[in-house]
């Protein structure tokens, strides 16, 4: 039911966080960004697209979380 | 605002120690003061303009910003602050991944900053280097993606440090939501980057943008972005902010159509146009670093330059520094003020004793330009059509005065009868490393000066100078310390006599090389 964010890939560019419409995201220790994964819906019921996807400057940085079934609107 | 003003002063004080005189504020609102009913630039006045050839309140704005004046860039030092880190488009020359110590391309920083950090590091700047008058909001991102911390920004340094200059440099998707705010903040400056007008060239360009809620792509994510970037800057021009339109060059790309760029920005109030080469080395991972798409030569360059000019003023001081750069153009300072050692500073903000040495640069540059008016009556009644390029080692100051070894860059300036006029700048390696000369780099020097007939240095060894003479560039120690125009017209002078003579024939020169990448500290 969440998108994460890859280590690797994230730059801290910080362009996700005030996307996030559930204030899923928040920055770490190290100046990396992470998903909340209970807090993720996906953006389903706020946006047409999922926000942090569509501002990420990377590719294959904000995706899917496989480990959580996908979220179901209510 | 009450509260917001409280909150700035009480951050402001928690960052730095500053006691501004009630009188001294004064004096600087007073100064500041000067007419803001500009946006009239005459078409003429080029980038080189001095204080007669533009109206007062346009010259007042200018004088002092090292970017908008290639006149000010020899005395006057800026700074960016990197507290913009989000960016909402993508474009093909930008990779925000990486960052090394080599790495030297705007976009990229070694670390970002908070609005608070930010202003304390302006002021510890402000008060080592008291030339620095600018303070930009470059990135690594776009500032308006960022507003919240840009204008925080602004806002506590507009606190602390009344004197300096604002600015900030967008690609202009979200521009015209926040130009009303600029024009709040007293921000006079703002650089838009438009490389299109064209979405379908645009495509080639930007792969996407982010804009209400939505990644678009294409030809639409471009059609969007121009248009919102032409909305952007007339309402800049309504307000009477100067602009300044930033354009890369990319060959095969945009370098014809950016002819159409300037027409549409001038007609639109663009105050000063910037086109500048592409970077694209493959190892920073653009887009078009991979695809191998390649910047222009140096004459290309030029080139389309000298051609847009008659529409307006270019830019060709421009050094492409990074979003964290610090010290006069062509310099780079960023190193002594990391975070950590801000931190560390106790600073105070001498006001006082930043107007006294800027007013000993206001005498310098008052006798740049005397020497230079008086130089050229020499050159009165003198017919012609020989242009030539000089390169100019320089430290700063208008003078010549850096040693052929140590320079990191060449000015370049373009001689005719017309007079000395600065057309561009070559970043080299330092050729003489710890005190002797390096081989390999002295080709790469001669490289990118290919295109000169002389060097102009305050000191050069004996082997440099004999290779210099082997490629056909004249290396001149002779003006050592005295002013670059006034040296390169007498010289000129005497170039011409000795081709009138029949003592020299006057040949052409190549193409030269641009070094890729902005300049860092060494």
């Amino acid at each position: 039911m969440a998108f994460k964010i890859v280590e690797e890939n994230c730059t801290g560019c910080c362009a996700c966080e005030p996307e996030c419409p559930n204030q899923a995201i928040s920055e770490t220790a190290n100046g990396l960004f992470i998903i909340e994964p209970a807090k993720c819906t996906e953006c389903i019921g706020h946006h047409d697209e999922p926000q942090c996807l569509a501002v990420c400057p990377i590719d294959l940085t904000c995706i899917i979380d496989d480990d959580y079934p996908r979220y179901q609107a209510a | 605002m009450q509260t917001a003003q409280n909150e700035a002063e009480a951050v402001a004080a928690g960052v730095a120690t500053v006691a501004i005189p009630d009188e001294i504020m004064q004096q600087v609102a007073e100064h500041k003061g000067c007419g803001t009913s500009g946006g009239s630039g005459k078409a003429s006045c080029g980038s080189g303009a001095g204080e007669n050839d533009l109206p007062p309140e346009i010259w007042e704005k200018v004088k002092n910003h090292p970017c908008y004046s290639e006149e000010a860039h020899h005395h006057f030092a800026r700074m960016h602050v990197a507290v913009a880190p989000a960016c909402n488009i993508q474009c093909n020359y930008c990779n925000r991944k990486y960052d090394c110590a080599n790495e030297s391309r705007p976009g990229v920083v070694s670390e970002k900053l908070t609005p608070e950090q930010a202003a304390k590091k302006v002021l510890a700047v402000a008060s080592t280097i008291p030339q620095m008058t600018v303070l930009g909001i470059a990135g690594p991102g776009d500032p308006l993606a960022n507003p919240e911390k840009t204008f925080k920004t602004f806002e506590l340094i507009a606190k602390t440090a009344p004197d300096i200059k604002l600015c900030v440099s967008t690609n202009g998707l979200t521009l015209p939501d926040h130009v009303e705010r600029l024009s709040q903040y007293n921000i006079d400056h703002v650089t838009i980057t438009i490389n299109m007008i064209d979405p379908e060239i645009g495509a080639k360009i930007y792969p996407w943008i982010y804009y209400n809620k939505k990644r678009y792509t294409g030809v639409e994510a471009a059609k969007i972005l121009t248009d919102r970037q032409l909305q952007g800057l007339e309402m800049l021009t309504e307000r009477g902010i100067l602009s300044k339109i930033n354009s890369v060059m990319i060959p095969g790309i945009n370098d014809q159509h950016l002819v159409e760029v300037n027409k549409a920005v001038k007609s639109r109030g663009a105050f000063l146009h910037n086109i500048m080469p592409l970077i694209s080395a493959p190892e920073h991972g653009t887009v078009f670093g991979l695809t191998g798409q390649r910047g222009p030569t140096a004459q290309e360059l030029k080139a389309l330059q000298d051609s847009c000019e008659g529409e307006m003023n270019m830019m060709r001081h421009c050094r492409q520094c990074r979003a964290d750069a610090v010290g006069l153009l062509g310099e780079d300072r960023s190193a002594e003020f990391t975070t950590d050692k801000i931190m560390e500073m106790e600073v105070t903000y001498d006001l006082e004793s930043r107007k006294a040495y800027q007013a000993a640069v206001e005498k310098e540059r008052d006798a740049v330009v005397a020497a230079k008016q008086e130089e050229l009556q020499t050159l009165a009644g003198e017919h012609s059509d020989i242009k030539m390029l000089i390169a100019v080692a320089t430290k700063g100051g208008g003078k010549v005065n850096e040693h052929f070894g140590h320079a990191t860059e060449f000015q370049i300036y373009e001689l005719s009868t017309g007079g000395a006029k600065f057309v561009g700048h070559r970043r080299v390696d330092m050729y003489c490393q710890g005190g002797y000369g390096e081989e390999d780099s002295l080709v790469t020097v001669i490289r990118a000066i290919n295109d000169c007939h002389a060097v102009f240095v305050a000191k050069i060894g004996g082997c440099p100078k004999s290779d210099l003479k082997a490629a056909g560039i004249d290396p001149v120690d002779q003006y050592a310390n005295q002013f670059i125009e006034q040296s390169a017209i007498a010289y000129f002078k005497e170039y011409l006599d000795k081709v009138a003579s029949g003592e020299i024939q006057h040949v052409e020169r190549g193409d030269a090389q641009i070094r890729q990448g902005a300049l860092i500290a060494a």
